[in-house]
């Protein structure tokens, strides 16, 4: 299983915090009505992608979900190209025409945001199938939310993954609400990870604000998927900073004093206190990161608002292949 | 290249075969395309099972093994979205959705995900996936397994959809489609899978997007899709006996329709009539309709004809479901709405 190295840890701490001002610089820019349609943050929940992606190569895929920025820098995607997207610039990562919901790059394993919630799970699964297909020790890492855990297409891509042993992580990120709704009331089970005793698969609840629990249970689940011993199913108990969406005034938030302390831990602060005292980094080296973080964000903010509109002939262009 | 004639449904069998042997990424998947997953005693024989519910399919298995012709369960929303992750990353799926009918339980992977993908993406990937479908009335399938839904897929931007009419056909636009970087989708009349046709033995092509001519005249032009070329053949027999000389086109693909090929025709004849055996409203053949009256109406002399089914489901009741479907007496019955002139004047 890789371990975390020092290396590995400050790429991992950078990524986490890249993820949290790209979030927080979107959350503002979004106020200023310079970002179009519908954005979900991912801020909160960072510990759950990173943790993950650490573990991941190029030629591994992932799938993700309509909060899927954090996914994007996670697995490496290019911020620039990111911020310009959401941006709806021509420099964006899909020139412009996909938006915050659809970014994608599949060069890079990034098989797309998804604008449907569940949408990216059986195409997780038909990813696995290549690798197994193409005699490959890559895996397939489908990132779902809560409120997917209901839709028919996770249990028939579980089942699907489960019976061809495909080499498919399924991780479930679990912020407690879809929507505006708790998993309380929409979802009979009391976790997420039990379900998948209904498909013979292995499955963790680890909590996913802690950055070590999510990397090692994802260690564990991606040997045994490159392997060839099949799917695993890890439920992240996180919490999202910000709304569903922007402009969503959460009013179904804080239940209860143990919901609101959760709520407010800080995953990035929590792993930047286990790494120092681990002596993964060092305090002034956490700092540094932390600047050239803030800075690469503002650059890709700069980036975005320079970049020009998409040229209108490209309003025609890729709906097929030639 | 010369040999006994072969079925619609033995042609589709060896327009997979010769995909699956020359390309190792084509793969199959579906309900029951072979059936009979891990029985050890048809294992044993290295045998399959129903090679799918019409028998299509049938034999691939044994030659290919179980990675390469997969037995799903029955979860067409997971197995059809299987198939778009499996051709995003490079493989070249040929998923079958039994039944056209069955769409409602994967539309997502076909609406919302692959037909997308390419666009959304700022052409950064490709989707080649061809999804082989059945459809249409004639078999006493009832509302629920009869239905012809071409027409919807064909209104999803970035989907092509192929119709063929003949065995010929049925094998070349396969072999097309499956080398196409794009979804395709490949609907077959179910009631077509006997009839018997010339078939070249090696691999052939026929282009997507293009129409045939399958019989030239200059007084009235019909359009048709798949099985309804039958139907446009037999009303040309009738009306050449008055001296009338009809032009059938057979569409071939759905979607994109062969603009240039109808607009010449029309422009030849001025008299179109477009046999369809879906529903009217919102319809390719509604579609043909509208397109042709813009481009050439200058050169029509009357209005443009539909012979649909009616806006209703497929009845089961035999004597119902002939009078669902465009029969040969409905075509004429609107002919001579619109070439009553042409008689007098060919008098």
């Amino acid at each position: 299983m890789k371990q975390l190295t020092p290396d590995l840890a400050k790429t991992a701490y950078k990524y986490m915090n890249d993820i949290r001002h790209f979030e927080d610089r979107v959350h503002k820019v979004f106020l200023t009505g310079a970002i179009p349609g519908f954005v979900h943050l991912y801020a909160g929940e960072e510990a759950v992608a990173v943790g993950v992606c650490s573990h991941l190569t190029d030629s591994d895929y992932i799938t993700s979900t309509h909060r899927g920025h954090g996914h994007c820098i996670a697995k490496g995607c290019d911020v620039n190209g990111m911020m310009a997207e959401i941006y709806g610039k021509a420099t964006g990562l899909n020139n412009g025409k996909g938006g915050s919901m659809h970014i994608a790059d599949v060069d890079k394993g990034m098989l797309g945001a998804n604008g449907m919630v569940s949408g990216g799970m059986p195409i997780a699964v038909g990813a696995g199938l290549r690798n197994k297909y193409l005699k490959t020790d890559d895996v397939a890492v489908c990132f779902f939310g809560d409120g997917a855990n209901n839709e028919g297409n996770f249990h028939e891509a579980m089942n699907m993954a489960s019976i061809w042993k495909l080499p498919v992580i399924f991780v479930n990120e679990n912020n407690n609400f879809a929507e505006a709704t708790p998993q309380i009331y929409a979802t009979a089970a009391k976790t997420i990870a039990q379900r998948a005793e209904a498909y013979d698969m292995p499955s963790e609840r680890v909590d996913g604000k802690n950055f070590m629990a999510v990397f090692e249970a994802a260690g564990r689940a991606i040997d045994r998927a490159r392997q060839g011993d099949g799917p695993t199913l890890i439920e992240c108990k996180t919490y999202r900073n910000y709304g569903h969406f922007e402009g969503d005034q959460q009013t179904y938030k804080y239940d209860s004093p143990e919901e609101e302390a959760f709520a407010k831990r800080d995953d990035i602060q929590e792993f930047r206190a286990y790494a120092v005292s681990e002596g993964l980094f060092t305090a002034a080296e956490a700092d540094q990161i932390e600047q050239q973080s803030t800075d690469d964000i503002e650059a890709a903010v700069k980036f975005a608002e320079d970049s020009p509109l998409p040229d209108p002939e490209s309003l025609y262009e890729d709906v097929f292949a030639d | 290249m010369s040999r006994k004639p072969i079925t619609f449904m033995q042609a589709i069998n060896e327009g997979l075969t010769q995909a699956m042997e020359k390309d190792d990424r084509v793969f199959i998947m579906g309900e029951d395309v072979a059936g009979g997953a891990k029985v050890k005693h048809l294992a044993d024989k290295n045998e399959d099972s129903w090679g799918g519910v019409f028998g299509v399919t049938k034999g691939l298995m044994p030659k290919f093994g179980r990675e390469r012709v997969i037995d799903t369960p029955v979860s067409e929303m997971g197995y059809m979205g299987a198939a778009v992750g499996a051709a995003i990353t490079g493989l070249r799926p040929v998923p079958e959705l039994m039944f056209n009918d069955f769409v409602g339980f994967c539309l997502d992977t076909i609406l919302a995900q692959g037909s997308k993908m390419r666009y959304m993406f700022g052409g950064k990937a490709k989707v080649p996936l061809t999804i082989r479908t059945t459809h249409g009335a004639g078999a006493s399938g009832a509302a629920q397994h009869s239905g012809s839904y071409y027409g919807l897929f064909a209104s999803i931007p970035g989907v092509k959809v192929v119709v063929p009419s003949n065995p010929y056909d049925a094998k070349g636009l396969l072999l097309a489609a499956i080398e196409e970087d794009n979804i395709v989708v490949f609907s077959e009349d179910k009631t077509l899978y006997g009839m018997k046709g010339d078939v070249p033995e090696g691999y052939y092509k026929v282009e997507i997007g293009k129409a045939t001519i399958t019989r030239a005249g200059t007084d009235l032009s019909i359009v048709t899709i798949g099985k309804m070329v039958q139907v446009a053949e037999a009303v040309a027999d009738e009306l050449a006996k008055s001296g009338i000389q009809v032009e059938v086109i057979d569409l071939r693909t759905v979607a994109p329709w062969d603009e240039a090929t109808v607009i010449q025709s029309v422009q030849k004849t001025g008299r179109l009539i477009v046999i369809d055996e879906a529903h009217p409203r919102n319809s390719t053949a509604t579609d043909i309709a509208a397109v042709v009256t813009d481009k050439a109406f200058d050169y029509l002399d009357g209005p443009v004809k539909r012979v649909t089914a009616p806006e209703t489901p497929v009845p089961f009741a035999s004597n119902l479901e002939q009078l669902y479907m465009p029969s040969v007496k409905r075509v004429l019955d609107e002919a001579s709405e619109i070439i009553d002139d042409l008689k007098v004047v060919k008098a």
